[in-house]
C-alpha cells in the first residue's frame, strides 16, 4: 500500500515513518507538515493510505478529509482521545491511533486497512460484473443500453433524452433518477438539464463543453468539479 | 514533580537499532527548543489559543519521554489556555526545563 504521512510535528512523522518501515506491506511515498501541501499532492497522485494528524493549526485533519471528493483510506493519529466518536462518522477512516503509537497497535490498524481493501475490491468486482447495462422502459419494452456508450443525458420536461454513440432514447424519467444509476467516475451533472460523460468531451470553452456535436452549458456551480476531473498538462 | 524523563518508548520503538534511536533523539533535540520558543512567544503576547496549540504539540514529546504526570499537567494546561487561564504556567515551564535539561544530556 502506498501511503503518505501528514503531521505538523517532525518527531511524529519520523516515528510513523519508522513504524511503516517495520511493516513490509507499506511504502511511504511522501511526508507533509501540513494538510494543504498534501491536498495538492493527492490531486496528482494515487495513494492507498494516509496517516493523518487531527490536531494541526489552521487546517485540521477533519478539514482535510472534507476537502477530498474521494478520500483514500485514512488512519488518524492524535494525542487526544476526544475525537474518537467524530472520527468514525467518516467511512474512509480505518482506525484511530493515540500517540505515542506502539508497533503492535500500529500493525493492527494496518490489518484493518487491508481487510477494508479486500472488501472494497470484492464490491468493485461485483459492481463491474453487473452494472455496465442500463435497462430503460420504451413503449412497454425494456431496452438495454451500454452505460459507457452514453455521452449525454438531457432533461426534456417529464422525459430524458439519453444520447449514445448509435442511437438516442427518449425515456419517461428524471435527470435525478438516472444520475443515481450512472457511475460518477464517468458522468457528471454540469447543468440542471444535462449530465455528460466526461470521457467524451472534445473541448471546453468558457461556460460550455463540446461533446460529440452538442454544445452543452456548464453552470457556474458545477464548473469547479468539472475542472477538477480533467487531466491538465 | 518526582518523575524523570526516560527513553523507554524510544528504545522499545528502535528495538536495538541505534540509528533510529539516534535519529529520533536528534529530531527531538532540534524540534523541542523551537516548539518551546514558539510557546513562550505566544504566552508573552497573551495569545493563549496559539499557546494552547503549542502545548498540544509538546504533549507528544512529554509522552514519548515517559512523563505521565507531566502529560496530565500539560493536558489540563492546554484546556485552561483555551479559557485564558494561565495558572499552570509555572508548573508547565518547570516541566519544560526538566525536558530541556534531559535532552541536553543525550
Amino acid at each position: 500500500m502506498n501511503c503518505i504521512i501528514i503531521d505538523d510535528e517532525a518527531t511524529a512523522r519520523a516515528i510513523i515513518n519508522h513504524l511503516c518501515n517495520q511493516t513490509p506491506q507499506l511504502n511511504v511515498v511522501s511526508e507533509f507538515p501540513n494538510a494543504i501541501e498534501a491536498i495538492k499532492f493527492l490531486n496528482q497522485n494515487e495513494i492507498d493510505l494516509v496517516f493523518l494528524d487531527i490536531h494541526m493549526p489552521d487546517f485540521t485533519g477533519f478539514d482535510f478529509i472534507q476537502t477530498l471528493k474521494n478520500p483514500p483510506k485514512i488512519i488518524l493519529t492524535t494525542s487526544d482521545t476526544n475525537f474518537a466518536i467524530q472520527a468514525f462518522e467518516y467511512d474512509c477512516i480505518v482506525d484511530y491511533l493515540v500517540k505515542p503509537i506502539q508497533l503492535t497497535r500500529f500493525q493492527k490498524a494496518i490489518e484493518k486497512a487491508e481487510q477494508m481493501t479486500i472488501v472494497e475490491e470484492k464490491t468493485s468486482v461485483q459492481k463491474q460484473d453487473g452494472n455496465n447495462d442500463l435497462f430503460v422502459n420504451i413503449d412497454r419494452r425494456l431496452v438495454k443500453i451500454n452505460i459507457p456508450d452514453i455521452y449525454l443525458v438531457e432533461a426534456k420536461g417529464d422525459y430524458i433524452n439519453i444520447k449514445t454513440e448509435l442511437k438516442n432514447y427518449i425515456v419517461h424519467s428524471t435527470l435525478k433518477k438516472i444520475e443515481e444509476k450512472l457511475p460518477d467516475t464517468l458522468f457528471l451533472k454540469v447543468h440542471r438539464s444535462y449530465i455528460i460523460n466526461t470521457k467524451k468531451i472534445i473541448d471546453i470553452e468558457d461556460n460550455s463543453v463540446l461533446i460529440k456535436q452538442d454544445i452543452i452549458p456548464v453552470s457556474r456551480a458545477n464548473r469547479p468539479e468539472l475542472m477538477r476531473r480533467l487531466n491538465f498538462l | 514533580m518526582k518523575e524523570t524523563p526516560n527513553l523507554n518508548y524510544v528504545n522499545e520503538l528502535a528495538a536495538g537499532d541505534s540509528s533510529i534511536k539516534t535519529k529520533l533523539i536528534s529530531i527531538m533535540k532540534k524540534e523541542f527548543p523551537e516548539e518551546r520558543a514558539e510557546f513562550m512567544l505566544y504566552m508573552q503576547s497573551a495569545n493563549y489559543t496559539k499557546a494552547s496549540e503549542q502545548v498540544h504539540k509538546l504533549k507528544h514529546k512529554i509522552n514519548i519521554l515517559g512523563l505521565q504526570e507531566g502529560y496530565v499537567l500539560a493536558k489540563s494546561f492546554e484546556n485552561d489556555l483555551k479559557k485564558n487561564i494561565i495558572s499552570l504556567n509555572k508548573g508547565f515551564s518547570k516541566l519544560l526545563d526538566t525536558i530541556e535539561n534531559y535532552l541536553n544530556t543525550l
